[in-house]
């Protein structure tokens, strides 16, 4: 079994301890909340253990050591040995992070194991021991003498020991391999025949064995009878040689057997009736079973049951692939390119089989077209996962700074099992996290400034996810002080963003919490207030193709709202067209398009505004953005969007449409362009770039302005 | 034909290196990811390999219900355990195990003792 190379378990086992540490974490705050939860503490016996057990099967054998000194304390929690208290608690929590650490194997201090341990041990009311390594135990390990040694064994079988799925004559074989063996069998206990029960084994044995083996080996070959059987060995002055012959295990390959073979099989039909029927079934094109009914061989009932019998074998088969696999997520990157690629060449052929109208090739193009929307769907959906196990990260979290902070704050989460791409949930961790510590830290005020306000002590934060059309939404709601619009409003006039006496709507003055560097904390914390501020939160969003929503109520809490697309992979894009080329603008900045003829223009004197429902925005051609040659249209078109709450008309020649499309990225050399994210490939062939709105915003505020000045 | 090895364990990466063993060694392997998986997926299965500390269903209690169904009679069931513990093994015995592997073990011990139980 070489071939079997650990290391190709370990990321396996690495992935599965990860996720038992988020479960153990889980359990551990559970039975904080209810230290009664037997079922907790079974959960997390059993998570430790499994990391145990397997730790120590993929060569982790300092967490499997270390596991092993928690396991030895849960056992004792489990049976009520040692109480649950804080202590027990914050010990678990700290030796999850410490396995945490050691599967990184990075930096981690094994002092800290050794603490760990002293303490817990410490709870279990026992003295410091020496730490024994329980888990190396190996009955199977025979020990290496090459001196040659010559048993005599006498093995008397209990009757019943095929009850426990033993076969003796395994036993004996084991034994010839040891060694030079001589088998001498004992039937005289037989009964006849009439008092002879089938299922019971009147055997024994006698045993010449001569081996380099030691006496324990031997007994390692009992191991499973031993203790119900009546074993003696002893040992014999060498002399004389004994030998025995040793039948090989072969093992044939699993196929799914003829239905002629297992009518042969079951006496039914002799060799020559199927080769007959075989002969046969080359001319007539009927099955074997159809044919031997038809010449009166079988009947109808034989076939069937041989089927069946048939049909079982394929099923064992199939229960054996039918398994959850892993797959790295490469390789789905790797598959979702290639069904982007399908998406594009089934366009190409709709359009062709469009323009020839040839009614052979429409109907298969149209079942080529579902199909790869199905295929498409189906692979998108293979990278979906609930949201929870983020959310599940943010109890400990919560719980850890909220003692820090001496709050009490509670954590509720609805909607976990909202799914959503498996990229955006990864990226969406950090920003999650900043605005919950926001919340704990900013938001939620001490127990004592709760209850002189006449609120209950305990602060909630919620944290809920949901699907909103083609978008998740995640709201992060806490009952706090809610933002202080005013003291907002003077640090951003005292920042110089806005002028003194300027009037804002409320949602603006909130606005400005996610501009770069500000900050109105007044000392940087332990918690936030270190320069990682909202506006991080707001890009990491935006790159996302989310959007940041704030409401706050003074005294009531705060709300901020993410709106996320579901996936990353696919755009829900609005096709445009200038010069002949093809621009993708995303759906979910649109808020309308409308016509721009020469008259419109003329009305804004070159000031490059519009008038729309009553009022001005700005619009910017994309033929000046990309400095395309050629004149204007007559009546051009004019896409107005909408990101970070200001508006911009982008004119074009044309509007196709809306186009759902695949997004492919263009690569490193071009990452500095501010104005495209992406490009696409279209039906026919052409690629259509896909445009960034608000890196075009940012161009276009620099345009105007140039012009203004 | 060659046996089908049921592996129980709710231990993804356990089941994948015992499943892998057996595969190299010419078996067929069913996977179960706790006692009520592999029960409902016994059909077929000429050995069993079961884990201990299972959710759902532990595995002494997956010993004890295979083997009351009388078309499992005999078939060879092993422990595969960190118990090192006797209880535990003797538990197992008496719910109808035939025999028990120590965690960690080699993938060669595991064919062993397989094909010490396994014809």
């Amino acid at each position: 079994m070489s071939e079997i190379n650990n290391n190709q378990f370990s990321e396996v086992f690495k992935q599965e301890a990860e996720e038992l540490l988020i479960n153990i974490e889980e359990c551990v705050l559970d039975i904080e909340n209810d230290p009664h939860d037997k079922d907790a503490v079974n959960r997390l016996f059993r998570a430790m253990h499994t990391i145990k057990g397997s730790g120590s099967m993929f060569g982790f054998d300092e967490i499997a050591k270390f596991t092993h000194h928690i396991e030895t304390c849960l056992d004792e929690v489990r049976d009520g040995k040692v109480a649950i208290n804080k202590d027990l608690i914050d010990l678990i929590l700290a030796s999850r992070d410490q396995i945490m650490a050691m599967l990184d194997g990075t930096n981690y201090d094994i002092q800290t194991n050794e603490s760990i341990i002293a303490a817990l041990q410490c709870l279990m009311g026992k003295p410091q021991e020496t730490t024994t390594d329980h888990i190396s135990g190996q009955s199977q390990t025979a020990s290496s003498q090459s001196q040659l040694h010559k048993y005599q064994i006498h093995f008397d079988a209990p009757a019943n020991i095929y009850n426990s799925g033993m076969d003796p004559i395994l036993l004996l074989e084991e034994l010839g391999e040891m060694g030079q063996c001589q088998i001498i069998s004992n039937f005289s206990r037989i009964p006849s025949l009439e008092n002879l029960d089938p299922e019971s084994c009147y055997w024994s044995w006698q045993i010449n064995l001569e081996t380099n083996s030691s006496i324990t080996a031997i007994k390692d070959v009992f191991i499973f009878v031993e203790n119900q059987t009546d074993l003696t060995i002893t040992e014999m002055p060498l002399d004389q040689n004994i030998s025995a012959s040793v039948e090989d295990l072969s093992i044939t390959e699993m196929e799914v057997p003829k239905l002629g073979d297992l009518l042969i099989k079951k006496n039914i039909i002799n060799h020559e009736t199927l080769g007959k029927a075989l002969d046969k079934q080359k001319s007539v094109h009927k099955r074997v079973g159809e044919i031997l009914i038809e010449e009166g061989k079988v009947t109808k009932e034989e076939v069937e049951e041989v089927l069946n019998e048939q049909g079982q074998i394929k099923e064992k088969q199939s229960s054996v692939k039918q398994e959850s696999v892993r797959v790295s997520s490469e390789k789905l990157d790797h598959l979702i390119n290639l069904v982007g690629e399908l998406v594009i060449t089934q366009a190409q052929l709709t359009q062709i089989s469009a323009s020839h109208t040839i009614a052979e090739l429409a109907k298969p193009a149209e079942e080529i077209e579902r199909l790869t929307a199905d295929l498409r769907d189906s692979i998108l959906n293979i990278r979906m996962m609930p949201i929870g196990t983020q959310f599940n990260r943010f109890r400990r979290l919560v719980r850890d700074m909220s003692q820090e902070l001496n709050k009490e704050i509670e954590l509720v989460t609805c909607g976990a099992e909202t799914e959503m791409d498996k990229t955006v949930i990864e990226r969406l961790a950090d920003p999650l996290v900043h605005l919950i510590r926001n919340s704990l830290d900013h938001g939620i005020e001490s127990p004592e400034v709760r209850q002189a306000a006449g609120k209950p002590r305990g602060g909630t934060i919620t944290l809920s996810a949901a699907h909103k059309g083609a978008s998740v939404v995640i709201t992060i709601h806490d009952d706090g002080k809610g933002l202080d619009k005013d003291k907002i409003l003077a640090k951003a006039i005292s920042k110089g963003m806005v002028a003194p006496d300027t009037e804002l709507p409320e949602k603006e003055i909130y606005n400005f919490i996610l501009a770069p560097g500000f900050s109105t904390a007044e000392a940087v914390t332990n918690i936030s207030g270190r320069g990682v501020g909202m506006d991080v939160v707001k890009r990491e969003i935006e790159n996302l193709r989310g959007k940041v929503d704030l409401t706050s109520e003074k005294g009531k809490g705060t709300t901020i709202t993410l709106t996320l697309p579901l996936t990353l992979a696919i755009i829900d894009g609005l096709l445009v067209d200038v010069d002949g080329d093809n621009y993708v603008i995303p759906v979910s900045m649109v808020e309308e398009c409308l016509e721009m003829n020469q008259g419109i223009v003329a009305l804004s004197d070159d000031r490059n505004l519009i008038q729309v429902r009553g009022e001005l925005v700005p619009y910017i051609r994309l033929r000046e953005i990309f400095n395309i040659p050629g004149a204007y249209q007559q009546i051009e078109e004019a896409v107005i969007v909408n990101c970070n709450d200001s508006r911009l008309g982008i004119v074009v020649d044309h509007i196709i449409g809306d186009h759902q499309t695949v997004i492919k990225s263009l690569g490193k050399m071009y990452k500095d362009i501010t104005e495209i994210s992406g490009a696409t490939i279209m039906g026919n062939g052409n690629v259509a770039l896909i445009l960034d709105i608000s890196g075009i915003m940012d161009t276009a505020k620099n345009n105007i302005c140039c012009t203004c000045a | 034909m060659s046996k089908v090895i049921m592996t129980a364990d709710d231990s993804a990466s356990m089941r994948q290196m015992v499943s892998m063993t057996l595969k190299q060694a010419g078996y067929n392997v069913v996977e179960a990811s706790d006692g009520k998986d592999a029960l409902g997926k016994l059909n077929g299965v000429d050995m069993l390999i079961t884990d201990l500390n299972m959710p759902n269903m532990d595995g002494i209690e997956l010993i004890r219900q295979v083997r009351s169904k009388p078309e499992y009679k005999f078939m060879p069931i092993i422990m595969l355990t960190t118990e090192s513990q006797d209880n535990k093994k003797m538990e197992g015995k008496a719910a109808g195990a035939s025999g028990w592997i120590v965690k960690p073990f080699k993938p060669d011990q595991l064919i062993a003792v397989i094909q010490k139980v396994l014809r």
